[in-house]
């Protein structure tokens, strides 16, 4: 069944910060096999001009997709999750996300698209830090696949 | 962002060093207890078969956090990527052996922006079949 339109442009309340670790980065860089220092040692990321360890740049995908929840999960909404892959993923970078952080994520739909029986689902994640300010944008579509005989 | 690479030395064109990532099961189970994405394609294939996949698949999030090195390895410091987007075209598929899957990656400078940027297009291929589209970075030069 076609999303509801009229659910376009609608933002969800702001998450609860998400305090970012230097152990959390650590993990992550090790998952991916990134040896970048910037990335674990506190004096290779002084020496780029950063004031702590910075996170890889797909890191912040964790933090948006839980917020992205609130988009998925909402029942007025009406998506069904068991149908659904992850179609583009894009990030927009203000700076890197840093050890210390605190971040929040704020979640809009920005647009729904019924294409060949498949629902479209455009979510933008804006994430912010303590201060206020803007640290990265997520983009993510997401596709739930028509059911099969609809 | 601190990086030695100049923007008046890449012409569009230019090359970046192309890598391969290997990926096997026990990097998708680290994977998904890093990025804390449990879904069950990623490391059970009774499951991954019964919802029509070939095998257990690699998580899209890791081929583009591998993608990505090409350009974070070549510039230095991660942070000169201000901008970065992929569309997962087709599944890196991961048989339940020692070898695994190979994620192939190659970028070049697709265009001159102003403020000192550049735009790399990335290529990443497993098995022969392109697993990444419209995979773009914005990356700031010095």
């Amino acid at each position: 069944m076609a999303l509801d339109q009229s659910f376009v442009g609608r933002s969800y309340p702001p998450t609860d910060p998400y305090e970012v670790g230097r152990e959390k980065i650590r993990e992550f860089a090790e998952a991916v096999r990134d040896a970048n220092p910037a990335y674990v040692d506190p004096e290779a990321a002084k020496a780029l001009g950063h004031s702590d360890v910075i996170a890889p740049p797909t890191f912040v995908f964790a933090i948006t997709f839980k917020a992205a929840g609130q988009v998925i999960e909402d029942p007025q909404l009406g998506l069904d999750y068991s149908r659904v892959v992850h179609g583009d993923q894009k990030f927009a970078y203000t700076r890197p996300v840093r050890a210390g952080d605190r971040l929040t994520v704020t979640s809009t739909i920005e647009a729904i698209k019924s294409l060949a029986g498949n629902d479209i689902l455009d979510i933008r994640g804006e994430v912010h830090d303590e201060a206020g300010e803007h640290v990265v944008t997520a983009y993510t579509k997401l596709v739930s696949r028509a059911a099969e005989g609809a | 962002m601190t990086t030695t690479i100049q923007y008046a030395d890449v012409e569009i064109g230019t090359e970046l060093p192309a890598q391969a990532f290997p990926v096997t099961r026990a990097t998708l189970v680290q994977y998904a207890g890093a990025s804390g994405d449990f879904n069950p394609i990623h490391w059970n294939e009774k499951f991954a078969v019964e919802v029509g996949l070939p095998d257990v698949i690699a998580h899209g999030m890791f081929t583009m956090a591998e993608a990505i090195r090409v350009v974070t390895d070549w510039v230095g410091d991660p942070a000169a990527v201000v901008e970065y987007g992929v569309r997962f075209t087709k599944p890196v598929i991961v048989p339940n052996d020692d070898k695994g899957a190979t994620i192939e990656v190659s970028g070049k400078i697709a265009a001159k922006l102003d403020d000192g940027r550049v735009r790399v297009d990335l290529v990443a291929t497993s098995a022969g079949q392109k697993v990444l589209g419209m995979s773009r970075a914005v990356v700031q030069l010095a």
